[in-house]
């Protein structure tokens, strides 16, 4: 095991260096600097302020200096926000979205995985078209509905939460629903595939001819198994929930690095786009390593191979 | 059908783990503590602004947003400053009174004593020279070190060909008088004067976090800030708030009645509305257009819209055929319905464009040049060799990605069809691709927008002279170059607006661009906000502003 994770750490490695290198190219070939502006600078005070931030320099040397200040863990100056460095931006940013995203993941697995499960005991009954239907509302709403309808409903007309920002611990309600509500529709839909499918297994039958209490198959002998899907689906959803909350956290006003990723690219902040970018691949990768380990751990039938 | 039994026993477990989650995250979400409502804030004098995007720099010599210009009003004072209400008026800032020499061209400004900095230093003449000499420095390279070149060898230390400031003509003749010689005679001077660029900065400050041309900002950061405004900064949440509270050491302290106000960050309109629904919003910064005849018909009381000193227009790309002929440009001009533009799409009670500069100036009103008269449209688009737009090429109107923008260049496109019977594309492109666009002149007609710096309407004409980096249309004219320098160096007011008179008729008769409309501030405010008066430039004085039941 500890050889399988440390050639997927490897791997990962090499990954992260493919996607930096990518980034760092690509973004120097979008149109337009970090500069440019509706009111154009003259001439001599771009070329300042391309050489203040060396971006005067070729291109490879550029390249090869980043990767060094990276090597030391300095992601550099922001080219926008003059005030912050990346590591700043990061360091005050991605705790929150981690946060929004941890509330958010509550959410989908509490409430996607029990409305799995009822559905698949009580199958085609209410207790499955109900839940199945609503989930499948939750698949079809955007973000972008579901956040601003729950802020008009809760925050401006019942005014139960604010409509927006992030200061007190309710304001993490709205927007964790908002992220959590699609992502639970999802995992309950497939919580109910696998538990279906491992309920028509032979030794689930075989055990209850035996006579074994019916709650014991549930959350012995099925759970493990039907929760399978759930597990390989944990990897995208992870990721899904903490880079794609751009869109909520303008939604609803929160300092978190969706925002600055986003707005990086929009504006060149160049090393802004690439520390945002490091973050999430580094996230990505991490969360796909765990969720294999986890599935080895669950699934006898696997093995970690080298 | 099999019966459920909830989770007992060797699910424990599970339980424990989940709670322990829980818990830490309950951790993690610290108590950031709540911000007051808009009731609350009437009670207690805090105004609740929303402020659009995140400020990208508190330095008054660095910053040249909208955004971060209310902040850095508040926090700092020029020499002069804003009347609450008259555009066109000066109030007294850090000088007290003022004199010029018989041809605008040498200023005296008499500062006011009792001006202090917030950490309770006295505001002096050498204060703003050193200011000036860093707003000039090349290193600091201050996109807006030109505003100052007016001022007697300032643009020659700035390119480096007079190294010593002392040639520059900006001299503290005491502590509390400040001599500004000027390069020529500049009768709109104060109005310049206003702008931010002009604004004094702590020079121990400014020493003691990076030094004079240090770019960084670390010195406008809460604890570090030092300013002389009548508001000082006590907290910056990036993402989410800055927060000002009454400087005491400011010499006019008294009419200050706020006690704090919060720059509240909100990057979505739509965000913003609901802020203000639910009462944690004074004053918004903008409106959805699609929200403004809701308001209208259901609570005009708290719907202010007011004329902002800008202009919305098409910039013809006069480098390509057939857009090099005048006729043509005239004839797509003509052929455009100002007043259905904004009656039916544009909708904010914008006033259509009868010419280039923007009504507002005391002395100066823009030339009647711009109108919808499609039969001489289609006559000049004959002349031009396009009887009933017959081999007119198929050109396209580029825009940056925005609802609005597109609705305006498809009614105008119907409206080229309509009466001239020509087709153009449309383009929408991100926006720093379309300035990209725009600068390389990779386009044929391009959207524009121009919100003035000043209360000069040179603030609008400057921009067409030959190879000015915001011209943007490859339109060149020697007769225009020439009077804006001779604008700029008039010796009198009357002589002043007449040159520019004269500019402005060339470039509307030239035509490289179309004004379509003069803009407007659309916003909601709670009739509470008190002092808060419609202004062209939207430059507020915030010590006049209050809250009152």
């Amino acid at each position: 095991m500890f050889k399988f994770i440390a050639k997927r750490l490897l791997q990962s490695v090499l990954v992260l260096f493919v996607i930096i290198t990518v980034t760092f190219f690509m973004v120097r070939f979008a149109p337009g600097d970090p500069f440019s502006a509706e009111r154009n600078m003259q001439e001599h005070i771009r070329e300042r302020l391309m050489a203040h931030y060396g971006l005067d320099q070729p291109l490879h040397i550029q390249y090869f200096r980043y990767l060094g200040n990276l090597a030391q863990g300095d992601l550099g100056p922001s080219f926008v926000q003059t005030t912050r460095s990346v590591n700043q931006i990061i360091a005050a940013t991605f705790p929150v979205s981690l946060e929004l995203g941890a509330w958010a993941l509550l959410i989908a697995l509490g409430l996607g995985i029990p409305a799995g499960i009822i559905a698949s005991v009580y199958r085609n009954t209410a207790l499955d078209y109900v839940p199945m239907s609503a989930a499948m509302i939750g698949i079809c709403l955007p973000t972008f509905v579901l956040g601003p309808s729950l802020a008009l409903i809760f925050g401006v007309w019942l005014d139960w939460f604010n409509v927006s920002g992030w200061f007190e611990a309710r304001d993490r309600v709205l927007p964790a629903l908002t992220i959590g509500m699609v992502y639970a529709a999802v995992i309950a839909r497939i919580t109910r595939g696998g538990m279906l499918e491992v309920l028509s297994q032979d030794y689930i039958r075989t055990a209850q001819s035996k006579g074994v209490p019916f709650r014991r198959i549930l959350f012995v002998h099925t759970l493990k198994g039907g929760l399978l899907p759930v597990v390989s689906y944990m990897g995208p959803a992870l990721a899904g929930i903490i880079s794609g909350s751009f869109v909520v956290e303008t939604i609803f006003q929160i300092p978190g690095l969706g925002t600055e990723f986003v707005r990086s690219a929009f504006n060149r902040d160049y090393t802004l786009v690439l520390g945002t970018v490091i973050v999430y691949a580094t996230l990505i990768t991490t969360a796909n390593l765990l969720v294999d380990v986890v599935q080895v751990i669950l699934n006898p039938r696997l093995k970690f191979e080298d | 059908m099999y019966t459920m039994d909830f989770i007992r026993g060797e699910y424990r477990s599970g339980v424990v783990w989940l709670s322990a989650f829980c818990g830490l995250l309950l951790l993690l979400t610290g108590c950031g503590g709540s911000l007051p409502n808009t009731d609350q804030g009437v009670r207690d004098q805090i105004l609740l602004l929303g402020n659009g995007a995140e400020p990208k720099s508190l330095d008054p010599h660095i910053a040249t947003g909208v955004t971060e210009n209310k902040i850095i009003s508040a926090l700092t004072e020029g020499l002069v400053a804003h009347h609450p209400s008259d555009d066109n008026a000066v109030e007294p800032g850090v000088a007290e009174r003022w004199e010029h020499n018989e041809d605008y061209s040498v200023w005296t400004f008499f500062l006011n004593p009792r001006a202090r900095w917030s950490n309770g230093d006295t505001v002096t003449a050498h204060d703003f020279v050193f200011s000036f000499q860093r707003m000039l420095s090349p290193a600091l390279a201050a996109e807006y070190g030109q505003m100052l070149f007016i001022m007697k060898n300032a643009q020659e230390f700035h390119s480096g060909t007079v190294s010593d400031f002392a040639d520059v003509g900006a001299k503290a003749l005491d502590d509390h008088t400040l001599q500004l010689t000027l390069v020529g005679p500049t009768p709109f001077f104060l109005s310049m004067l206003m702008h931010y660029s002009w604004f004094p900065v702590h020079p121990p400050t400014i020493e003691q976090h990076g030094g004079m041309t240090d770019r960084d900002g670390r010195w406008t950061l809460p604890g570090n800030h030092v300013g002389n405004g009548p508001f000082m900064l006590a907290e910056w949440r990036p993402n989410q708030f800055i927060k000002v509270v009454p400087n005491p050491y400011y010499w006019d302290r008294d009419v200050v009645r706020l006690n704090a106000i919060y720059y509240m960050v909100i990057s979505d309109a739509n965000t913003e509305r609901r802020m203000f629904d639910s009462g944690r919003l004074h004053v918004t910064n903008t409106l959805p257009s699609n929200d403004i005849n809701w308001f209208r018909n259901n609570r005009p009381e708290v719907l202010r819209i007011s004329p902002y000193l800008g202009t919305y227009f098409y910039r013809f790309n006069v480098t390509r055929a057939p857009l090099n002929d005048v006729r043509v440009r005239q004839a797509l001009s003509k052929a455009i319905d100002r007043e259905l533009l904004v009656e039916a799409v544009v909708q904010g009670g914008q006033q259509p464009a009868f010419g280039y500069v923007p009504p507002g100036f005391n002395d100066y009103e823009t030339p009647h040049l711009v109108e919808f008269n499609p039969e001489e449209a289609r006559r000049l688009l004959a002349e031009a060799g396009f009887p009933n737009g017959r081999g007119f090429p198929r050109k396209t109107i580029l825009f940056n990605t925005l609802e609005d923008h597109r609705k305006i260049a498809e009614a105008i496109a119907a409206m080229w069809r309509e009466h001239l019977n020509i087709q153009v594309d449309m383009e929408n492109k991100e926006w720093k691709v379309y300035l990209d666009a725009q600068t390389n002149l990779q386009y044929d007609i391009a959207r524009a927008g121009w919100i003035g710096d000043y209360m000069d309407p040179i603030t609008f004409l400057e921009m067409w002279t030959t190879g000015n980096g915001n011209n943007n249309t490859g339109w060149s004219n020697a007769d225009y170059d020439r009077i804006i320098a001779e604008a700029f160096r008039s010796h009198s007011p009357e002589t002043h607006f007449g040159k520019l008179l004269e500019a402005e008729t060339i470039l509307l008769t030239e035509m490289p661009i179309t004004p379509l409309y003069w803009y407007n501030n659309i916003r909601l405010i709670d009739p509470r906000v008190r002092g808060w008066y419609n202004k062209l430039l939207d430059n507020r004085p915030w010590k006049h502003v209050y809250l009152a039941d």
